[in-house]
């Protein structure tokens, strides 16, 4: 059989970009989360705050590392992988990546290196700018990447003149009509992710008995901010999924395996669409809810896949399901953190209880729901690369299948060792716990037992 | 006042974002190579701690040079990756691993052996990749029509893997003086002694490229050795050497910071001469910056925020270096 070079290279984008976005889904919320802790401690001076600060800072250090070598590689994969995309679109999307590169990346770079080993050089004060600077880089870089990104799914503020986009109005460009709910709804996403990993650790702690007061702390706080935030999420995720289909209708077809536009659709629960006959097997579904949903009218009706020809349809089922599975987990969030919630207002939230087994095991929730919301909105985008501009098959390198296999494979391998060991890693720092910070005094090289014994000791509470 | 010539001042960017990324990259990644030079566990720490506070900030710049190429000349961009696909994926995978590495090296301790051994190969095959991508642009990249037109391996040559290891031995001196400068301790002393064949090594190199170059391309020849350009560019092999005689002296009489200086000005004159070279080509040996530029509002639109933020960006980068001054001695560390 052939190799397809496409294939091969979509599988290598959507592998190393889905790898890459773990990392950021949790360090854009964990930062904020620990400039939080360092503001708390400075305002109150409690060090529980600040060896709160200290202990996740640590687990930040390790994550952050792994999102920005995997985000290297994916400047490049556009050029490698991509090149007649880039060629295409550089002279639009280019400079958005290059003021992501100005106004994020060194900005996060550099205070990160004060953030994670400036605590005994600079003054509290100082390191809590720097953990706020971090958070913040991290969030104008989410900025402008989501800007390149929506760009690509619905393309303004531009022309075309053979087959190259020249940009027209910057303004639209960088604001273009999808980018305002997507941005929302990611930085809500990696905040509730962030959330619900602060949370299983402090029942985990709790279940345990171990560093109780921290376990408390962190539950709350985590709590106090999933609460808001779930069910924010889904109105927002209402909104979005309106603008959808205001500009790609054949998306929302595709995520709602709504197949003739003519009628009234269906909220389908679950099904198997069946791309040849175009209808869906084994169908569960609500009547007209789903025309409620998107339309806010019983008797609504809004485009179907039919209406769309065969080649300028997404892949249905990914998406399909894919939706379903952030929209549920979404609504089993709003669930939990109202149960949560409801317990803590009764003083009952800190019992051994199935709730408190359950929180234990809630970490997992945001990266899946984050992942499966990016293969909607990616798979949901095909077959264009930019929506009405260029097709993913026409924007590929001229490189051959067996070099895009090999980097593949090397891709998948070198990911597959840097993410269990890194798993590992950041499981061994939260089995550790936090430490009672003790400021160092420096070490006198005339005391060469003391001295061995105590880079042990720092090599022990390593990563700090 | 005459338009502005934007292609020109694009070039000028880029260069200034690969030359401060070879540089600073350069020393945190020759620490890395250095690293099997030494046993002892201790004298490893202190050579990951002098560059820990500041390796992610270095590796940005890598992404300013290669951004800004995508930014300012997309055909260059599109045409020079998909040609040197494989030394960049494989730059790509080392850094990878010597990233993870500066972290995941103080968590696995005591069991932190493999780590060090990915930040050694790590690092060394980045560089090793760094040098295979300089050779292949120096060689020239086979295009038609604004395509790249050639195979996998057409970058894969003996000049090449001489680049190769000609940027290892660089960016090892650059590593070595760098510590001679920031440890305190045995390992000063060791840096120091490391230093000096990979000066010598790096010279060699310097001069293979010199000879290489005019002599498979016409175009480099004529340009280096008609009169009067032999005049107003014999500065640059003058002053090298210069340097390098510093550099040696500043060894010798265990200068703190001279040898470290010295080498980052070889540096810069190599680079500048690689760039008198191949002017005003950005895809040896047809492809020049004009051709390849972008829309002149886009290079204009970011040109405006480079202006501005990169000052800035100096300015905390400045700001970061002085955090973390003086020496690190033996068993002290950031961590
Ligand atoms: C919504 C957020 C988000 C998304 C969709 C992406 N990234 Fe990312 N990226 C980040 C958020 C982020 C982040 C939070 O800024 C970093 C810093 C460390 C980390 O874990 O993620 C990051 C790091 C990071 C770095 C390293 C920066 C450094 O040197 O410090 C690069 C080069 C990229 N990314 C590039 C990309 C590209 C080309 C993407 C898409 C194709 C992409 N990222 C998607
Ligand atoms: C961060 C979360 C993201 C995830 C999880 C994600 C996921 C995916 C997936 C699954 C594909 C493959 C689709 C297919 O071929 O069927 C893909 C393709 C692609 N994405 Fe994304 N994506 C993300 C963000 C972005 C961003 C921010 C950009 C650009 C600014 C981007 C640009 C692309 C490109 C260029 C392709 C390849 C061409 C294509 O297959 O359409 N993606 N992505
Ligand atoms: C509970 C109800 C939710 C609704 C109704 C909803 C709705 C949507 C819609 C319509 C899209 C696709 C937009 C498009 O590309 O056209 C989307 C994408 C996405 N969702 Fe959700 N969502 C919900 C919950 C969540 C949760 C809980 C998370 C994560 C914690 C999440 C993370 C994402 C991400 C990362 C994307 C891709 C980026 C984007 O296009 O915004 N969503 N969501």
């Amino acid at each position: 059989m052939e190799l397809d070079p496409l294939i091969l290279a979509r599988i290598q984008f959507a592998f190393t970009i889905s790898f890459h976005i773990i990392f950021p889904a949790f360090t854009i919320g964990l930062s904020a989360w620990i400039a939080t802790l360092l503001g708390m401690s400075l305002w109150t001076g409690n060090v529980r705050y600040k060896d709160l600060a200290q202990f996740w800072t640590k687990i930040f250090a390790v994550s952050f590392a792994m999102g920005v070598v995997s985000g290297i590689v994916l400047t490049y994969q556009f050029g490698t992988n991509w090149s007649e995309f880039s060629l295409a679109v550089g002279n639009v999307i280019g400079p958005l990546i290059g003021f992501e590169v100005l106004t994020a990346f060194f900005l996060e770079a550099s205070f990160l290196g004060i953030m994670l080993f400036g605590r005994d050089r600079v003054s509290p004060a100082m390191h809590f700018t720097a953990a706020v600077l971090v958070a913040v880089g991290t969030a104008i870089s989410a900025f402008w990447i989501l800007s390149a990104n929506s760009w690509m799914q619905f393309p303004a503020g531009h022309e075309v003149r053979d087959g190259i986009a020249y940009p027209v109005d910057w303004w639209q460009v960088i604001f273009s009509p999808t980018f305002g709910w997507r941005m929302v709804h990611m930085l809500t996403a990696a905040y509730i992710t962030t959330g619900f990993v602060v949370l299983a650790v402090g029942a985990r702690f709790w279940l345990k008995g171990k560093h109780l007061p921290e376990a408390e702390t962190m539950m709350k706080m985590a709590l106090g901010i999933l609460v808001v935030l779930t069910p924010v999420q889904a109105v927002i995720g209402d909104f979005h999924g309106l603008n959808t289909l205001e500009h790609q209708p054949a998306k929302i077809a595709a995520m709602e395996a709504h197949w003739d536009g003519t009628h009234p659709a269906a909220l389908v629960l679950f099904a198997i669409p069946d791309v040849v006959a175009e209808v869906n097997r084994f169908e569960i579904a609500i009547p007209k809810l789903g025309s409620l949903i998107l339309t806010h009218d019983l008797n609504g009706t809004f485009p179907g896949l039919k209406q769309f020809a065969p080649e300028d349809r997404p892949p249905v089922l990914p998406v399909f399901i894919s939706f379903r599975v952030m929209v549920g987990i979404g609504l089993l969030m709003i669930l939990l953190s109202g149960l949560g919630a409801f317990a803590w207002w009764r003083g009952k939230l800190f019992r051994p209880n199935l709730l408190m087994q359950v929180f234990a095991n809630t970490w997992p929730l945001g990266f899946i729901a984050v992942l499966a919301g990016w293969i909607t909105t990616e798979i949901g985008r095909q077959p264009w690369v930019a929506t009405g501009l260029m097709r993913t098959e026409d924007a590929l390198s001229p490189v051959g299948a067996a070099t895009v296999l090999t980097s593949l494979i090397l891709f998948v391998l070198v990911y597959a060792v840097i993410f269990v060991s890194g798993g590992y890693y950041i499981n061994r720092l939260l089995e550790k716990g936090p430490v009672r910070h003790v400021p160092k005094e420096p070490l006198r090289p005339t005391r060469p037992m003391a001295a061995a014994q105590d880079s042990g000791r720092i090599a022990l509470s390593a990563g700090e | 006042m005459a338009e502005l010539d934007l292609p020109l001042i694009w070039a000028g960017i880029i260069g200034v974002a690969v030359i401060l990324y070879v540089i600073l990259d350069g020393f945190d990644l020759g620490c890395g190579i250095l690293f099997p030079l030494t046993r002892e566990e201790h004298e490893r720490d202190q050579m990951m701690n002098s560059v820990a506070p500041f390796w992610d900030g270095n590796e940005t710049w890598l992404v300013l040079g290669g951004g800004g190429l995508w930014v300012a000349f997309p055909a260059a961009y599109s045409i020079i990756m998909p040609a040197l696909y494989v030394p960049v994926l494989v730059m790509l995978l080392a850094l990878i691993f010597r990233g993870v590495a500066f972290e995941f090296r103080w968590v696995a301790k005591p069991n932190h052996q493999l780590w060090d051994l990915a930040f050694w190969l790590g690092s060394t095959v980045a560089a090793f990749a760094q040098g295979l991508i300089l050779g292949g642009l120096l060689h020239g990249i086979a295009m038609e029509q604004g395509r790249f037109s050639g195979g996998t391996f057409d970058w894969l040559s003996p000049f090449a893997i001489m680049c190769g290891f000609g940027v290892v031995a660089g960016y090892a001196l650059l590593g070595a003086t760098w510590l001679h400068m920031r440890v305190a301790g045995d390992l000063e002393r060791r840096a120091n002694e490391w230093a000096k064949p990979l000066l010598l090594a790096l010279l060699g190199f310097i001069l293979v490229v010199s000879i290489w170059t005019p002599l498979h391309v016409e175009r480099i020849a004529a340009l280096w050795f008609s009169w009067p350009n032999l005049l107003y560019l014999s500065p640059v092999p003058v002053l090298t050497l210069v340097l390098a005689a510093l550099v040696w002296k500043g060894l010798d009489d265990k200068a703190a910071a001279t040898p470290f200086l010295g080498s980052v000005g070889i540096f810069v004159l190599a680079f500048a001469g690689l760039a008198i070279s191949n002017f005003p080509y950005l895809v040896p040996p047809s492809l020049t910056v004009w051709d390849a530029a972008a829309a002149p509002e886009s290079q204009m639109f970011l040109l405006v925020g480079v202006l501005i933020l990169l000052p800035v960006v100096l300015g905390y980068t400045v700001f970061v270096y002085y955090t973390f001054r003086g020496r690190i001695r033996p068993g002290e560390g950031y961590h």
